[in-house]
């Protein structure tokens, strides 16, 4: 989670390359995993289901506060606040509107 | 050791979130779903503002607050406006990964153009262009779903359309491949920012053509755009938190994106690239069958008689707000001894799973509400389908007319009911502008009109109807 810039300052190229390579392992890895669980979502959660991912994929808040936070020009750290800002509203509506309609399923 | 606290967090909240998802498989396990995403957020988020090189906290605070500040209004919208919340946020997704990839680009401009090495700037460049174009996409896909009165509800094509799109696309990677040989050059800066703004222009021009029966699966394959550009921003960043999390949001897009896509026999390309409903003008001339119309007594009377009723809602159910009177119609059936079932097609409404959601709100069990594959057996027993609002759907022109746009599409069964009772708003055809012949079928009744206040006369005639007891 260390920010990635600072990470390859210290770090000879060689070293990031190989990093690289162990990301996209990760990608392709998670992709599989992602399809094997969403295929078993319920169809009737479809819905709530799109608010809850779009809430998990706003972690690109992690992103946005390194950007807004470090010791950076005043140009990019805006452009990170910006982005902290969106990120964040997915994060509160997504999960808030997520629960809302789950608590709406009933069995009876 | 507070870097290693770091991956910790990163490690734990991946396991949380592919839990979140897991447990969204069945509906009693999957408000679990949310307080684990909760909790890993909380957690990714707390590991990464206390990293030492975060020292200006005042920003990351406004930033927070402004998030709640819009975010909770946006999460209490009506439900019938679910999904152009669902369009805003993947726009608010695009945004964020596009303002970042532009900030990493211009601060390894600045401070080491040796660091912005062709891996990352690839990655930069897919980022910012898959951010930028889902930015402006669903911002228009937001639009449109609200209806906001500059941008048209009808899909705008012209002459070469497709063409102008896709070079706009080709200017944008062709100018995105020289910046990723030469990150650091005079011209670069330049180009980057124009990279931007094609991806801007190219989100706004896809989805123009686009009709409202097509977002459904237009929402899912944004949303996995904008899964991928947070695995695109997880690839600059060197972070696997982002690229997991990123994965999965792709991942659920894609699944869904083919899910509508087989539901409306359409392919992707045909999806984005081809106008739905500019194939077929209503055929005129052709013999126009009579409708038959039903006054709401004999509906009620043909209700009354039946055993099995199936209510087919659509996307008209949502615009008349008419789910909270179905669930009275749906009580004095039961009441009666009627079984009701309702029949889920999965692209009715503007987002997948659309109708599901409204009929839960309207407190009717989820165990009532059936898939297509599972109600169309039953249909042949079924003495009165309803058909609520939906057009398309149940249309038997898909089994056969070879010429219509909806050829191929699987249907709800509604015509191979014993009688089928029609609820619509007005005489006009459909959405694709497609004449739906069952609405003159033989067993078929029309009920003309709002379909609340429809619905709401049934309901009364059920319930002070001592004249059909």
């Amino acid at each position: 989670m260390i920010d990635g810039l600072l990470a390859a300052k210290t770090a000879p190229p060689e070293a990031a390359a190989g990093d690289y390579w162990s990301m996209l392992f990760v990608f392709v890895l998670a992709t599989f995993i992602g399809l094997g669980v969403i295929r078993r979502v319920s169809r009737l959660l479809y819905t709530p289901l799109m608010s809850l991912t779009n809430a998990i994929s706003a972690i690109a808040v992690v992103g946005s506060i390194v950007v807004t936070g470090a010791d950076y020009p005043q140009m990019i750290r805006i452009l990170g606040a910006v982005a902290l800002f969106a990120s964040m509203t997915n994060i509160v509506s997504g999960f808030l509107i997520t629960d809302r309609m789950l608590k709406m399923f009933k069995k009876q | 050791m507070i870097a290693n606290l770091a991956q910790l967090a990163a490690v734990l909240a991946t396991a949380l979130f592919i839990f979140s998802l897991h447990w969204m498989n069945d509906p009693k396990t999957a408000r679990r779903g949310v307080i684990a995403g909760v909790t890993a957020m909380v957690i990714a988020v707390v590991a990464t503002w206390i990293q030492p090189q975060i020292i200006h906290h005042g920003w990351i605070v406004g930033a927070i607050i402004l998030g709640f500040v819009v975010g909770v209004p946006l999460s209490l919208v009506p439900l019938t406006a679910v999904p152009q919340r669902t369009a805003l946020s993947h726009a608010f997704g695009g945004l964020a990964a596009g303002l970042v990839g532009t900030a990493e680009y211009f601060l390894g401009l600045g401070e080491n153009p040796a660091h912005l090495t062709t891996f990352r700037m690839t990655a930069l460049v897919a980022e910012v262009i898959l951010g930028f174009l889902t930015f402006t996409g669903s911002l228009m896909a937001a639009g449109k779903l609200q209806e906001v009165k500059w941008i048209p509800q009808r899909p705008v094509t012209y002459p070469g359309q497709n063409v102008v799109n896709i070079g706009i696309l080709g200017i944008a990677v062709a100018l995105g491949a020289m910046v990723v040989m030469q990150p650091a050059a005079a011209w670069s800066p330049q180009a980057f920012l124009a990279i931007v703004g094609l991806a801007t222009l190219f989100g706004v021009l896809l989805i123009i053509p686009i009709g409202g029966a097509d977002m459904p699966t237009v929402i899912s394959i944004l949303n996995s755009y904008a899964g991928l550009s947070a695995v695109a921003m997880g690839f600059v960043l060197n972070n696997k938190l982002l690229v997991t999390a990123g994965a999965l949001d792709g991942s659920s897009g894609l699944i869904l994106s083919i899910i509508m896509c087989r539901a409306m026999n359409r392919s992707f390309t045909n999806v984005l690239f081809g106008a739905f409903g500019t194939v077929q003008k209503a055929k005129a001339g052709g013999e126009q069958k009579a409708w038959k119309q039903e006054t709401v007594e004999g509906a009620a009377q043909l209700l009354e008689q039946a055993r099995l009723v199936v209510i087919v809602p659509g996307y008209g159910m949502a615009v008349a707000q008419a789910q909270h009177k179905v669930r009275e119609l749906y009580d004095q059936l039961t009441k009666r001894g009627i079984t009701v079932k309702f029949a889920m097609h999965p692209v009715a409404g503007r987002m997948p799973g659309h109708m599901n959601v409204l009929l839960a709100e309207a407190d009717i069990p989820y165990t009532a509400l059936i898939e297509m594959d599972e109600i169309n057996p039953e249909m042949p027993q079924c003495d009165v389908a309803v058909v609520v609002g939906a057009n398309d759907v149940v249309n038997p022109a898909a089994r056969y007319a070879k010429g219509s746009p909806i050829y191929g599409m699987p249907i709800i069964d509604a015509d191979k009911a014993r009688t089928c009772l029609a609820i619509k708003r007005s005489k006009s055809p459909g959405f694709a502008g497609i004449d739906n012949e069952l609405y003159v079928s033989d067993n078929t009744w029309m009920l003309f009109g709002d379909a609340k206040a429809v619905i709401g006369d049934l309901v009364k005639q059920f319930a002070g109807g001592s004249g059909i007891h």
